[in-house]
């Protein structure tokens, strides 16, 4: 089972189109890997999905960079 | 044309435009949901698409009741899949000279001819974001463009749609979704008949074809919209007015 750091990458790669060597944990969806506002609602809409969790919109708005999705999803994971 | 193994959602879908837009995107194979704002109106819906022999059935709505719209969505969801077609056709009138108009006259047609509209397409899209095909098509009326007196509401309502409809196509385009709004003329339903045979007479003067629009014609351009054969217009208005107005 690969860690929630490996499967945040993978869906950011695959919702944004781009290789996942580019993904870093530093990466902003906006500036460096190219997403506009819309690319972002969806790649929120694909960590609910593959997390099977919902992120509330006030929260979602504050996931701009990569590490940023991991730790939201690390710590709000159900166990 | 085929809507084959797509879900249509169709508001308003008991009578007049809105069952004929039910009917036609039945005949091109979608599963259709229709809305009607009673149990005895969301049975009727299901009876006649059973009468065609087509896929669907009928739902209550009533929009103005606090996430009304948004459960419908999930339901249908649930029930028959994601939803390919929506088609915002509800809407009542609450006409009066703006001298005369009550505050809950103009409240009534903002919260059912066009809050609605903003709340199903909100909650229709996650899904055809998904598809990355969709399609939503506003029922606007001519009056939206042209104005008529005793109808400041509902002209305001139906103007706001040409605006959603054009915003929201922007946002989504690159989505594969198209949204585009239908703005019939006068078109023979209940809800015209009750004009004073007068007006009616006059009003037909002022259509180049000379005569009503049916429910079918409005049907028609929906089902047009909705189908691959529009996949490249977004963010328009098909006037279907008999050239009552010209844009």
């Amino acid at each position: 089972m690969e860690n929630i750091e490996q499967r945040v990458k993978k869906i950011v790669a695959e919702q944004l189109g781009v290789p996942e060597t580019d993904v870093k944990n530093e990466s902003s969806f906006v500036n460096d890997l190219g997403a506009d506002s819309l690319d972002t609602v969806e790649l929120v809409m694909a960590l609910e999905e593959e997390f099977e969790c919902e992120i509330p919109d006030e929260e979602a708005e504050k996931i701009t960079t990569v590490q940023q999705a991991i730790d939201y999803v690390s710590g709000h994971l159900s166990k | 044309m085929s809507l084959e193994g797509k879900v249509a959602l169709v508001t308003g879908a008991s009578r007049g435009i809105g069952q004929a837009i039910a009917l036609e995107l039945g005949r091109l194979g979608a599963t259709v949901v229709g809305t009607a704002t009673s149990q005895e109106g969301a049975d009727a819906i299901t009876a006649y698409l059973q009468a065609a022999g087509l896929k669907g059935h009928g739902l209550r709505l009533q929009v103005t009741e606090d996430g009304a719209c948004e459960a419908l969505v999930s339901q249908i969801e649930k029930d028959s899949g994601a939803i390919a077609v929506l088609v915002n056709n509800a809407g009542i009138t609450r006409d009066n000279l703006l001298m005369r108009m009550k505050d809950d006259e103009w409240d009534a047609i903002m919260a059912t001819n066009l809050k609605p509209v903003y709340q199903l397409s909100k909650a229709v899209i996650r899904g055809m974001m998904k598809a990355r095909w969709g399609r939503i098509v506003n029922i606007a009326s001519v009056v939206g463009a042209t104005g008529n007196p005793g109808q400041t509401n509902y002209s305001a309502a139906k103007a706001a749609l040409f605006g959603f409809t054009k915003s929201l196509a922007r946002e989504i385009g690159s989505r594969g979704i198209t949204v585009n709004a239908v703005a019939p003329g006068f078109i023979d339903t209940d809800m015209t008949r009750g004009l004073p045979d007068e007006q009616k007479a006059k009003l037909v003067e002022s259509i180049a074809l000379g005569r009503l629009g049916a429910a079918q014609d409005i049907a028609d351009a929906v089902a047009f919209l909705s189908s691959d054969k529009a996949g490249y217009i977004t963010g328009n208005t098909l006037h279907v007015n008999g050239g009552m107005y010209m844009n």
